[in-house]
């Protein structure tokens, strides 16, 4: 089934962090969430594992033993060997000895980390930790696996690893679901969902969006009006609403020029012009 | 113009591991310059010579076209990606702070700053501190910045408004640094470096480091299917959209494998991306 939310909020301490929020999870996909700092993005994927709990909307998400999750920066124990963390982890899910060596071996060894697993996590490079924290969270065969910014901090080696681990997952038929900034990494996935101080701000696989963008993107020196232009190398990009540019040359948008068009809209359509 | 910044045969060594070896490059004044590399590949030892923090055991460090000491660091600028800030001073007291280690005075605070100048920085959101470590390693004028993924976890605009600072300080005269994993933050450079096992394996722009690798798109609609089949082949597999791409491969040799599996999908040969290009670096 598909997972997700449907008009979630979520209110923590007077503040709101998530304002009328859906997102459709399907299985067999990846599904992306993308937003600065403090966007809510954490915030939404805890909502799906029960670590936050909604004022108000749906979710609809299996038992919790359906559910991995992979917590920012985190996801192992520093002074356990890697085997004693996937012993230790398998064991928390009820899993046999027999399964946790079995699946546990293989997932290791899908993610290159065989040869580490005497290794104290604490001694793993960023990469291989977040790899680790990424078999820890498969261990139980989830159905739907939340990846909270999985890739910040890895290098692009590693990277690409991980996201062979990520796709191998959906290619098995889990409903997987992750954070990132990185919004060329957003442009690989299935679907996306921007979201900006808590709200929605556009949804839907990046080349609709990329397509359905109002008006035209171009390349200009230095732009005619400062307000709907953002730095791009040594040159500027400049968004022309009404699709009637005065100068410069069109360029292809990519999905981080949706995702500036998007939020200066908003600005615009707020009455704010910063 | 001189170089700001030049590595010229820069080697260190640890025990029996090599962790620079014979890099040698130059950062230009008016220069937005990336050095980007897998963990482990050198970058970190390579600005911790630079800026004088430790020794190489071979080549040469120059900083403003000298041997780097104290001085020297004195005209830079420096933001770590932890911000280098003091958690428990005010945002008044770190600009003061670090406008007294270069001798200058306090920049005056401006913008979404200008409010929070009393607030202790532990209490600000990370996009404000961000911006306070900018003011605070700018205020002096430095004529060489080093930048350490100076964007990360930052939503585009602002983002794109953080670029808008750095290019100032280009235009202005200094050569610019910027150590990143982030492809975004690659394209924001004037020149890439690239190094791999700690060796300098390119310089130049992002087409031209790419040129020579390429990567095989498989279009079809059982992408499982064709992931699968290439997957168990043993290619280094990885998912676009809804499309799987195959990195540093003969089209002929996947179209066999998916033939044999008995998928049926479109497969076109493709430049590689950056990030596929390192991959295939250090595979």
């Amino acid at each position: 089934m598909t997972y997700g939310l449907e008009s979630v909020t979520v209110r923590l301490g007077g503040t709101t962090a998530l304002s009328d929020v859906s997102l459709d999870i399907p299985p067999g996909q990846v599904t992306a969430v993308v937003g600065g700092d403090g966007a809510g993005k954490s915030t939404l994927l805890r909502t799906l594992v029960g670590e936050v709990v909604v004022d108000a909307g749906v979710l609809r998400i299996p038992e919790p033993t359906g559910v991995g999750y992979l917590a920012a920066g985190a996801g192992s124990w520093k002074d356990l060997t890697v085997d004693q963390n996937v012993a230790f982890v398998g064991g928390s899910y009820g899993l046999s000895r027999e399964a946790v060596a079995d699946r546990g071996g293989r997932l290791l060894e899908r993610a290159g980390l065989t040869a580490a697993r005497g290794r104290l996590a604490g001694q793993l490079s960023g990469g291989m930790r977040t790899k680790l924290g990424y078999v820890l969270a498969m261990l139980h065969q989830p159905r739907l696996l939340v990846l909270d910014e999985p890739s910040t901090g890895v290098d692009p080696v590693s990277r690409v690893e991980l996201w062979r681990l990520i796709s191998e997952t959906a290619a098995d038929g889990a409903a997987v679901v992750l954070s990132t900034t990185y919004l060329d990494e957003a442009e690989r996935t299935a679907s996306v969902l921007l979201l900006s101080e808590g709200r929605g701000l556009l949804a839907g696989a990046p080349d609709e969006l990329i397509a359905g963008m109002p008006g035209v993107i171009t390349r200009v020196g230095s732009p005619t009006r400062p307000e709907y232009a953002w730095r791009r190398g040594a040159a500027f990009h400049e968004w022309w609403p009404d699709g009637r540019p005065t100068d410069g040359d069109g360029v292809e948008a990519d999905l981080s020029d949706v995702s500036i068009v998007a939020e200066l809209g908003r600005r615009v359509h707020a009455g704010s012009r910063s | 113009m001189s170089a700001v910044l030049a590595a010229q045969g820069l080697t260190r060594r640890f025990g029996d591991v090599t962790a620079v070896d014979d890099v040698t490059f130059e950062v230009r004044p008016g220069e937005v310059v990336g050095l980007l590399g897998a963990n482990g590949a050198g970058k970190t030892t390579t600005i911790r010579m630079l800026l004088g923090l430790i020794a190489p055991t071979d080549g040469t460090a120059f900083l403003l076209g000298g041997v780097p000491d104290r001085e020297t660091r004195r005209r830079l600028g420096y933001v770590p990606q932890g911000l280098g800030l003091y958690t428990e001073l005010t945002v008044r007291q770190n600009v003061a702070f670090s406008a007294q280690a270069y001798a200058v005075p306090p920049a005056h605070l401006e913008g979404a700053l200008a409010p929070v100048a009393d607030r202790l920085v532990r209490d600000l959101p990370r996009g404000l501190q961000r911006q306070l470590a900018f003011v605070a390693a700018l205020q002096h004028g430095p004529e060489v910045l080093v930048l350490d993924e100076p964007t990360s976890g930052v939503e585009p605009l602002a983002s794109a408004r953080l670029w808008d600072r750095i290019r100032a300080e280009a235009e202005r005269g200094a050569g610019v640094l910027v150590t990143t994993h982030s492809m975004e933050e690659a394209r924001q450079c004037d020149r890439l470096l690239l190094m791999a096992q700690a060796r300098l394996v390119g310089s130049g722009s992002e087409r031209y480091l790419v040129a020579g690798t390429r990567a095989v798109a498989v279009v079809t609609d059982t992408w499982t299917e064709a992931f699968d089949a290439l997957t168990r082949a043993g290619e280094l597999v990885t998912l676009d959209g809804r499309s799987v791409r195959v990195v540093d491969r003969d089209p002929a040799v996947v179209e066999r494998v998916l033939a044999g599996a008995g998928v049926t999908a479109r497969v076109t040969q493709v430049p590689a991306t950056l990030e596929e290009r390192m991959a295939a670096l250090s595979a």
